[in-house]
């Protein structure tokens, strides 16, 4: 366990060696965020709310979907491909750790670096910028937290599916440049769920997708109900342990048909 | 003469060495054509909820961002310079270029085009076609030129906007980060301007005029007289930017200094 652990950590430092490269990253996000605040305020108009969220929920709920955005998302995906491309997975299988285990610590730390130097003061700014709801409730930013927890898991899962897949395929840099096109979609982060046509979203619930980004930004804004909130968290859940399961396939299947390329 | 037999000897080489990938090719056009998908999508849903935006019709936005994407497209075939400071002026690759009885800037354009991305101009024909038809445009015998002008316009300022960050580089170090940047502020273009503030519409109009990309020259063929000037004023702005760029490009290349050895 100390490894793994001594793994988010290093991590970490190496990130924060290289901080000033993030302020610009909040720069940007603060830009998006400011075109959807301008387009969804022209959208409502004089509408008072659109599938039962006001227009102050509504940009609440782009900016914490991209602040959140900031915490789970990285690029241990590419660097998976990398590492199958260049034949240096075959040094990491041989030391003794799990491999997609050390990779979901690297990502943690990556995340655990972002969320204090990226997602917290860039909220802060950008909540000076745009008026922001932020909830009174405990309750509420202790399951907002939990739910990104799982937000994070979800996502991390998907990318080491992704990644691995450069067993199969070699060069994947297109798969992973549109699954994350597609993500921003599905996963709630350009718009909520709820705005996506019924049957749609009945497609939807059976992805794992909304877990990403729709649940948090949901709990955050207080756009769910009590009963909504668990039923959320539990399909969280259960996504994070069915994904265990191909990841555990593929990743047996890769490891005996390895190709080393030139390693 | 010397310059346009250089672009298709450049251009057939390019071609060679792309189609030797060709899986490659055809992943980065559907990963494009993906995400041009994805903005497409998400105008259709938000139009499920209401149907106009600031006095704009679904349809009118759609032809819009078909029209957005033309010069896009043409942009990113030869001005997609974002990473210059990295690869010219950091690893001294300037040095080689400055060498060549050849304008630097063209150099660099040939060296750095992707040709895929002129996907986007089927693309965005495709789009205009379905909103135009749907909004019973009418199009007088000339509108084709026009459309060219427009779309060049358009292409200009993007170029300039880029070709401007790229020769802060021979100053300074920091602008890799600007660059990114411009993407973001870049599609502010895609929506028309009177949804955002006074400042905002200032600055998309006069100092980094995105808005010339997308809106203003689309409400020319949208039959907004309203907005007629500054659908005129597109391939001004964009020959105006560009020149600027240009000199500004000359003057930073003669502060170039070279790295280390």
């Amino acid at each position: 366990m100390g490894k793994y652990i001594e793994m988010i950590r290093i991590r970490f430092l190496m990130m924060l060696a290289y901080r000033t490269n993030y302020y610009s990253g909040i720069l940007i996000y603060s830009i998006n965020i400011g075109a959807y605040y301008f387009l969804w305020n022209a959208i409502y108009g004089e509408k008072g709310s659109i599938e039962g969220m006001s227009a102050l929920q509504m940009t609440s709920y782009v900016a914490i979907a991209w602040m959140a955005r900031a915490f789970y998302f990285n690029n241990i995906d590419r660097e998976i491909a990398q590492e199958i491309k260049e034949g240096k997975v075959a040094v990491e299988l041989i030391r003794p750790y799990n491999y997609l285990l050390m990779k979901t610590m690297q990502g943690l730390g990556e995340g655990i670096f972002r969320l204090s130097f990226f997602s917290l003061p860039g909220m802060i700014i950008v909540s000076l910028i745009f008026p922001i709801a932020f909830s009174a409730n405990p309750a509420t930013w202790l399951l907002f937290a939990v739910s990104l927890v799982f937000s994070f898991l979800i996502n991390m899962q998907i990318n080491l599916l992704t990644g691995i897949l450069t067993f199969f395929f070699y060069n994947n840099t297109g798969l992973i440049r549109a699954k994350r096109v597609v993500i921003d979609l599905f996963s709630g982060l350009l718009l909520p769920i709820s705005f996506f046509p019924a049957w749609a979203q009945q497609v939807m619930n059976y992805l794992p997708f909304q877990g990403i980004s729709y649940v948090p930004s949901m709990i955050f804004t207080e756009s769910f109900t009590q009963p909504q909130i668990i039923h959320a968290v539990l399909f969280q859940i259960i996504w994070v342990l069915i994904l265990i399961l191909p990841i555990q396939m593929i990743w047996l299947i890769a490891r005996k048909q390895l190709v080393v390329q030139g390693g | 003469m010397k310059y346009i037999g250089l672009f298709f000897q450049y251009a057939a080489q390019y071609m060679k060495t792309r189609l030797t990938y060709r899986t490659d090719m055809i992943v980065e056009i559907g990963s494009d054509l993906m995400s041009q998908a994805v903005n497409f999508i998400f105008i259709l849903l938000v139009f499920g909820h209401t149907t106009m935006i600031s006095g704009w019709s679904r349809d009118e936005i759609i032809f819009i961002y078909g029209f957005f994407l033309v010069p896009f497209a043409i942009f990113g075939a030869f001005f997609n310079i974002w990473d210059f400071n990295d690869r010219y002026i950091v690893k001294g690759e300037m040095d080689r270029i400055l060498t060549r009885p050849i304008h630097s800037l063209f150099q660099i354009v040939l060296e750095r085009m992707e040709l895929e991305s002129l996907f986007g101009v089927i693309t965005g024909t495709a789009v205009m076609i379905y909103a135009g038809s749907r909004l019973d445009l009418s199009f007088a015998w000339y509108d084709p030129f026009v459309m060219v002008l427009l779309v060049l316009g358009g292409t200009l300022v993007y170029a300039s906007i880029f070709v401007l960050i790229a020769s802060i580089s021979f100053w300074s170090d920091s602008p890799t980060s600007i660059m990114p940047m411009m993407y973001n502020i870049g599609n502010y273009g895609r929506y028309p301007v009177n949804i955002y503030n006074n400042i905002i519409r200032f600055v998309l109009t006069w100092i980094l005029p995105f808005a010339f990309v997308g809106v203003y020259p689309a409400a020319y063929f949208l039959g907004r007289e309203e907005w007629y000037t500054y659908a005129f004023l597109t391939p001004v702005i964009g020959l105006v930017f560009f020149l600027f760029s240009i000199f500004m490009w000359n003057v930073g290349v003669t502060k170039y200094r070279g790295a280390g050895n």
